[in-house]
């Protein structure tokens, strides 16, 4: 994946040196913007069986900040968060493929450098006994739950 | 045969004669004997259909999720331009502008209608509320809660978007919207049973081109539909997993 911009940013930014499951590498830049998913607005996104995405709703796009077509295609990590730990998602991975719900806090990037928090869930699209890929749909978050998972993902 | 055709009862009261049209209309048209039975409730509805007494059905997600999971029920097409979406009002005088205002102990008026009642809980997470430090008290109709509110015997109403808008202007004026839903991909879904599974594709394809013809257009109009779209049992599925992502 394509290192993060500096010219897409808005606002003072770190940069953070991502190694990712599969092996690749990408700078990411990010700053302390935040963006509140207005509420009663769902995220919704699928990807296939490896985590790429192939489906993403408006919500999803609009808070992203990425055009559809920069999406499609690319695996979920692209909205990865330095601030989010692995051990996070290595439950997520393993709850989802025992074709159980997994949910969880999720601090994530967006292409501007800013962040946005959500409540996710996750679940295995289970067709004719088969996994054919994965559904995530998030909400938006309590400020109390947000600070108690922001102090949580400090210590993992 | 004759075989039983339903609606989720969290429509409109004033449809009601719409669907008595519909089913004489769909009768006629797929040459099957249909008898259109209405539940009160949310829960008599789904007693019926525990009991195997229903065929065709006009579901809402909630309950769509479990016809076509676990009763084999096949989707059939859904309403163009329509999507489920809720509203949760107060009383227009209320102080509350948002949901994040709402306190531990708020008082919610709501129908027994899960879809509804799932999306109104989940709009109301950003304030931490939930079923532990909210209380609900449940009617039977949306007017009832407009009236919960209107009285102050609740501080929140649970609405369905259609509903809501339908309520009278005087109603209205009277209430305020806090926060609605935009889901967009959440449907009522026509499904067929297995035990009129034969006619699934009859049904289909006579409900794809009722806007074309003008009795149809008439019955179309008495629902309150522009027309009928085809929905295939991936975009069903679809539909399911979401909905599962969103059940407790
Ligand atoms: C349906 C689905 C949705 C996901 N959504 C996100 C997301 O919003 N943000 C995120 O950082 N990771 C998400 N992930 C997890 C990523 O696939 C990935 O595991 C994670 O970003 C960590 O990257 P890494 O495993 O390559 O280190 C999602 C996974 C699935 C299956």
């Amino acid at each position: 994946m394509k290192d993060m911009m500096p010219d897409n940013i808005s606002g003072e930014y770190q940069e953070h040196l991502f190694s990712y499951h599969d092996g690749t590498q990408r700078k990411a830049l990010f700053t302390n913007i935040e963006t509140q998913l207005p509420e009663g607005r769902l995220i919704v996104s699928r990807t296939n069986t490896d985590g790429i995405i192939i489906d993403v709703n408006q919500p999803f796009i609009e808070m992203s900040a990425y055009h559809k077509d920069e999406l499609i295609g690319q695996p979920h990590y692209i909205l990865r968060h330095p601030d989010m730990p692995a051990a996070a998602f290595s439950d997520l991975w393993k709850m989802v493929q025992q074709r159980n719900k997994w949910h969880g806090y999720v601090k994530n990037l967006r292409k501007d450098g800013g962040f946005y928090w959500v409540y996710a869930t996750v679940i295995a699209n289970i067709r004719k006994g088969d996994i054919t890929g994965f559904t995530s749909v998030r909400r938006r978050a309590s400020r109390a739950k947000i600070n108690e998972a922001e102090i949580l993902y400090q210590t993992l | 045969m004759t075989h039983n055709f339903t609606v989720s009862p969290d429509f409109n009261p004033g449809h009601i004669s719409g669907w008595y049209i519909f089913n004489t209309w769909l009768q006629r048209t797929i040459n099957e004997e249909l008898h259109l039975e209405l539940y009160n409730s949310a829960s008599e509805q789904r007693k019926a259909i525990a009991d195997d007494r229903v065929d065709l059905i006009y579901a809402n997600p909630y309950d769509a999720t479990a016809l076509v999971r676990d009763k084999g029920f096949f989707p059939v097409a859904r309403a163009d331009n329509k999507t489920d979406e809720a509203i949760i009002a107060v009383n227009h005088e209320s102080p509350i502008l948002n949901v994040e205002q709402l306190t531990d102990g708020t008082r919610i008026s709501s129908t027994d209608d899960p879809d509804v009642r799932m999306m109104c809980m989940i709009m109301l997470e950003p304030a931490g509320l939930n079923k532990s430090n909210t209380s609900t008290t449940q009617r039977d109709a949306y007017i009832l809660i407009a009236k919960d509110l209107l009285k102050n015997d609740a501080d929140v109403g649970f609405f369905l978007e259609e509903t809501y808008n339908e309520l009278s202007d005087m109603t209205k004026k009277q209430l305020r919207p806090i926060v609605h839903s935009q889901i967009h991909v959440i449907h009522h879904l026509l499904l067929v049973g297995p035990k009129l599974a034969h006619k699934k594709d009859d049904i289909q394809s006579s409900l794809l081109s009722m806007a074309d013809d003008s009795k149809g257009v008439g019955v179309l109009k008495n629902l309150n539909f522009e027309r009928w779209v085809a929905v295939e049992q991936e975009e069903a599925e679809f539909m399911i997993d979401l909905m599962d992502t969103l059940a407790e």
